[in-house]
């Protein structure tokens, strides 16, 4: 069976339509694999290859990739939660009961997008660290390192941005506590937490600007930024882990020749 | 191979597959460039393959923890009933631990601030580019330095009455004593891998461990009032 799958398949490839759409051709060559990366759109941010002890788990943890991961499940429950929700008071409240009792599924789907959501900010800290502590941040790397911290920041507004959404007790006293913060900042403290929740007190109006930043602002910034982020990795050299200390570079790289050490 | 010279420059054949090299500042601050070959796999399969099965796994796992666990739902939201305490998410609890000893435009304001612009010129505040251990040059000096540092901070801590900040601060400092009396060479690993640390390593180390303290504390350990209340005793 498998075998009658396989030619199915190379026959779906050698098809018009479909090298029209996948213009790397057929074959698992070099080439072939590289140009898969190359000559798509999504793909080509990424280089066609990757430094082989890179791959391993230990090297990274793959937490860059799982924040990806959570970032690629949120959108696909968020949208689908934007489907069963009104961002108006007190409507969005009997949205989300109705998310838990009456839609199918919609109490899983709230859960998934709320665990995610931790799971996200937490996975974004502790890449952040691992970055730092593998001395990935060094040039040339330097200005990926910043394009993370602003994609940390918008991860982090994402995160506070939808704890409002629910309109419930937890949600209106988190961002109450949250907005008065801002207006603690000198001089335009006020002018930013009325620019924030269109008003002096977290209402109806806090909670429309709180749905545009979670479903539109930030999300749109956050692929911007992780746009630039992935194709950094490939200008700044690929995925490359210099270690803080330079005793254990000798560890993870072979010398292309015998080179005596001068010690 | 001649003998080492002040300056070796090495290109290998795959110069087209890679073109970056590592370079060596040398103690006497002529560089060395040496060429390594390393082994290189496909993007397109391989390491595609395995991001897609990590990223299932967590999706997996995800899914499992939202079968069994329920998103928090409270009542609806009422402006005239304050809950007691009134927690922000648990990524801001340290902060909001901070806001309960400083006022916010120390808690809220500078401290955050300070927080992302030191996070963003790390990469640029390369003064100790081999990454050396603190206590290895200058040991006596730097010790009284950063004791100093430490104690000031330990002392302007407790002025403030923040407990929580001063007992990871003491722990800390605790640790960089013991890498001071310790060296590379040390028999036991531990303090051998102290000795070895970068100063950049212990700020943000430091850094890690607050933290966690303080998001674990603010997250388990605040009543009503933000006293002190024991989790297992509600």
């Amino acid at each position: 069976m498998p075998n009658r799958l396989e030619t199915y398949f190379d026959r779906l490839e050698r098809t018009r339509v479909w090298k029209s759409i996948f213009r790397s051709g057929t074959g698992s060559s070099t080439l072939h694999n590289a140009l898969a990366i190359q000559q798509n759109l999504f793909l080509h941010l990424f280089p066609t290859k990757v430094r082989k002890r890179m791959v391993s788990l230990s090297a990274t943890w793959y937490l860059g990739t799982l924040t990806l991961g959570t970032f690629f499940i949120l959108v696909g429950t968020g949208v689908v939660l934007m489907l069963y929700y009104h961002p108006s008071v007190p409507q969005a409240y009997s949205d989300v009961k109705d998310l838990r009792f009456v839609v199918s599924s919609g109490l899983f789907l709230r859960n998934l997008h709320r665990w995610s959501a931790h799971a996200m900010v937490f996975l974004a800290f502790a890449h952040m660290f691992r970055v730092f502590y593998r001395g990935a941040y060094r040039a040339p790397r330097e200005f990926n390192w910043v394009v993370g911290v602003i994609l940390l920041l918008v991860t982090l507004l994402l995160s506070y941005t939808g704890y409002l959404l629910p309109w419930d007790q937890l949600a209106f006293w988190a961002i109450t506590v949250g907005t008065n913060i801002s207006s603690a900042v000198p001089l335009v403290g006020d002018k930013i937490r009325f620019l924030l929740l269109g008003g002096h007190q977290v209402n109806a109006n806090a909670l429309l600007r709180f749905y545009v930043l979670h479903t539109v602002i930030l999300p749109l910034s956050a692929v911007l930024f992780l746009a630039v982020h992935f194709w950094r990795i490939r200008k700044d050299g690929g995925l490359y882990v210099r270690q803080s200390e330079p005793g254990n570079v000798e560890n993870s790289a072979q010398p292309a020749s015998e080179e005596k050490k001068q010690s | 191979m001649t003998p080492p010279r002040d300056f070796t420059a090495e290109v290998s054949s795959d110069m087209r597959v890679s073109q970056r090299r590592v370079l060596f500042v040398t103690r006497r601050t002529s560089s060395q460039v040496r060429a390594y070959e390393e082994e290189r796999v496909q993007t397109f399969p391989e390491v595609l393959i395995r991001a897609l099965l990590a990223v299932e796994c967590l999706f997996l796992g995800l899914v499992l923890m939202s079968l069994f666990f329920n998103a928090p739902l409270e009542g609806i939201a009422n402006p005239t009933n304050t809950p007691n305490p009134a927690k922000a998410p648990w990524y801001f609890l340290g902060l909001q631990e901070m806001l309960h000893y400083f006022p916010p435009v120390v808690a809220g304001v500078l401290i955050p601030g300070l927080l992302v612009i030191s996070l963003i010129v790390i990469p640029y505040f390369d003064i100790n580019i081999e990454a050396q251990g603190l206590f290895l040059k200058n040991r006596a000096q730097r010790l009284r330095l950063s004791m100093i540092l430490c104690l000031a901070l330990i002392v302007f801590l407790a002025v403030f009455d923040v407990y929580v900040a001063l007992v990871p601060t003491a722990i800390v400092a605790f640790f960089l004593l013991l890498a001071a009396y310790s060296s590379p060479q040390s028999s036991s690993r531990f303090r051998s891998y102290l000795a070895q640390r970068p100063v950049s390593w212990w700020i943000m180390t430091w850094f890690l461990f607050q933290l966690i303290v303080l998001t674990a504390v603010g997250t388990f350990f605040r009543g009503p009032g933000w006293s002190w209340v024991l989790p297992w005793r509600s």
